[in-house]
């Protein structure tokens, strides 16, 4: 079959030339040319406030508001960051989003990971029932549960505790994160897991010394796609979370910002050290983001 | 072999816990959220029921209507631009060299905090500062717009900057799933005589079907509880011209402290976004079995 296609396409490709007069070709490569164009100019639309931001963010107010937008900053104002850092609590936002984003992120991805196998791979009643409890959580906007987990977290002493936001960031991560698990975990050969029980192996020894390392890719994608959720999150920070000390990044440069409001330069700077480490974790891993985020929808 | 892979204690040591979380953390949330909208109540003191109060508040509430028309709007835009992104990954997955660099180069701005996006988009907006502003000051326009500050615009300032936001990922799932496509099907098509167009349209297009189905989901459900780029970047004014569900129920419940009613939106919230979840996917279901 495949061969026959071969053919087909060779022979084809070998007519092209007298089938199609070069008038034709023309006509081709000038829409190839258009469609080129259009696809750069959104790649353009897409990184050019960033750059502008990143230029302003180098930059003092006489230089921001009398220089055209896309001008180089003449002499780098990297005191600009230097300022924001040692002045605000800028260095407490930025370890308080590391540490709970890590302590949520190494939580959710082991956790899902107890379910998917015990969903994929055990035998017992009620694993649809389960899974589609984790699936219809998917759907539920966190607008609606914002008001109860306030007074829960209030009754259970947990208000301006970063506990609050890492138990519910893992809630709210579980099921997308199951998601993406899952395809793999139906993938992984039966054969393992039956040699393994064979030679004496428990569960707990094969789920965690053969299954876990052969999903260590899969569980690298779901570890970052939930540390970009995490690292941006704001609605529950803002409303869980009252002091300083807690705050993460998203809710202290609003907060920050709030006092430069004037400061261009000092505003571009903070906006920079808040998506500096997503930008570079993106330079490093893209293909694994891009992969989590396909997996993490389409499957949907 | 099936008696280990079914030890029940096991099971349940591997279950519960995300269980638990995920019950006490979504699944009562939502269910005390439709109590507490039965509640008279500002967060602190003693709740005081008062039946259906509130949900009857908030069918003659015409700020209510107002926010919830605002959130259908920009529903209405997210489904229309797919299309745009759509053809975008059509282009994209023919044969175009760097086209992984181009989507990924498109997905930047999805990666970002919505606040930091919000934060740059206001300074892009700026009325004196702006990047915008300054470029249409310099070719010398007069008139130029409040982006922000002008109720009969700000709604569509705020989706250029959704768009922004969003374009890379709806065209990374539509690039993906016609990268899925067998080449074979659309080589033999090629080899019919059918054009570019006529093989996106018939072939490709029916062919993704399921996942326009699910982004579909994704934008409308996305724009009803669109909340933080909002919340950041005009708080829901000037004068309610940009207040959203979302933003509404916020400010009812944290600002004017008035729970009950809050819940009484929240609930509404969710009701909505699961009734069009499901009206979605029945549409799009009974299509598809006309079609095979």
């Amino acid at each position: 079959m495949k061969s026959v296609i071969e053919n087909r396409k060779t022979t084809l490709t070998a007519n092209k030339p007298t089938l199609r007069s070069s008038k034709h070709s023309l006509w081709q490569r000038l829409t190839k040319g258009m469609l080129y164009a259009v696809l750069i100019l959104l790649a353009i639309i897409q990184i050019f406030p960033l750059v502008w931001l990143l230029f302003f963010s180098l930059k003092n107010n006489q230089e921001v508001f009398n220089t055209p937008p896309l001008s180089f900053p003449t002499s780098p104002k990297w005191e600009n960051y230097v300022k924001v850092w040692t002045e605000g609590n800028i260095g407490t936002y930025f370890f308080n989003s590391v540490w709970i984003t890590v302590v949520a992120v190494v939580i959710t991805v082991l956790l899902a990971s107890f379910v998917t196998f015990a969903i994929t791979r055990m035998k017992w009643k009620y694993k649809n029932f389960v899974l589609g409890l984790f699936m219809v959580g998917l759907m539920i906007p966190v607008h609606s549960t914002l008001i109860p987990l306030f007074s829960f977290f209030v009754k259970v002493n947990l208000m301006d505790n970063p506990l609050s936001i890492i138990l519910t960031y893992i809630a709210f991560n579980l099921p997308l994160t199951i998601m993406i698990l899952l395809g793999f975990y139906y993938a992984l050969p039966r054969e393992i897991e039956e040699a393994a029980i064979m030679d004496g192996c428990s569960i707990h020894r094969m789920f965690f010394k053969i299954i876990l390392p052969m999903t260590a890719p899969v569980m690298a994608t779901t570890a970052i796609i939930n540390m970009i959720y995490n690292w941006n999150e704001f609605v529950f920070v803002n409303t869980f979370i009252s002091s300083d000390k807690y705050k993460t990044l998203t809710v202290g440069i609003q907060n920050f910002i709030g006092q430069y409001s004037t400061d261009w330069g000092a505003i571009g700077a903070t906006l920079m050290i808040s998506i500096l480490p997503i930008l570079l974790a993106f330079f490093v891993l893209s293909n694994r983001i891009v992969e989590g985020i396909t997996s993490g929808s389409v499957k949907g | 072999m099936d008696k280990v892979m079914s030890d029940k204690k096991i099971i349940a040591l591997y279950v519960l816990p995300a269980l638990v979380v995920i019950m006490t953390l979504v699944y009562s949330p939502i269910v005390m959220t439709g109590y507490y909208g039965l509640m008279k109540w500002d967060g602190i003191g003693k709740m005081e029921f008062i039946g259906l109060a509130n949900y009857t508040r908030l069918l003659s509430d015409s700020m209510f209507w107002q926010s919830a028309y605002h959130s259908f709007l920009l529903a209405v835009f997210s489904v229309i631009s797919l299309g745009g992104y759509l053809l975008i990954s059509l282009i994209l997955a023919g044969k175009i060299k760097g086209a992984n660099l181009l989507r990924k180069i498109y997905l930047i701005p999805m990666l970002l905090s919505s606040v930091a996006i919000a934060q740059l988009w206001l300074r892009i907006y700026h009325p004196t500062n702006g990047v915008i502003n300054s470029v249409l000051t310099s070719l010398g326009t007069e008139n130029i717009p409040l982006w922000l500050a002008d109720p009969d615009i700000v709604l569509y300032s705020i989706f250029i900057a959704i768009i922004w936001q969003y374009a890379g990922f709806y065209i990374l799932i539509y690039y993906a799933a016609l990268k899925n496509i067998p080449e074979s099907l659309i080589e033999a098509a090629r080899i019919d005589g059918a054009t570019p167009w006529q093989i996106a349209y018939k072939i490709k297009i029916p062919l993704i079907a399921n996942v326009i189905k699910v982004t579909i989901v994704l934008a409308v459900v996305g724009s009803l509880k669109y909340f933080d780029l909002i919340y950041v970047m005009t708080n829901g004014g000037p004068n309610g011209a940009s207040e959203v569900m979302a933003s509404y129920m916020y400010k009812q419940a944290f600002r004017t402290y008035d729970f009950g009613y809050g819940s009484a939106i929240g609930f509404f919230l969710l009701l909505i976004c699961l009734v069009v979840t499901w009206v979605i996917r029945k549409l799009t279901a009974s299509e598809e079995e006309i079609q095979y």
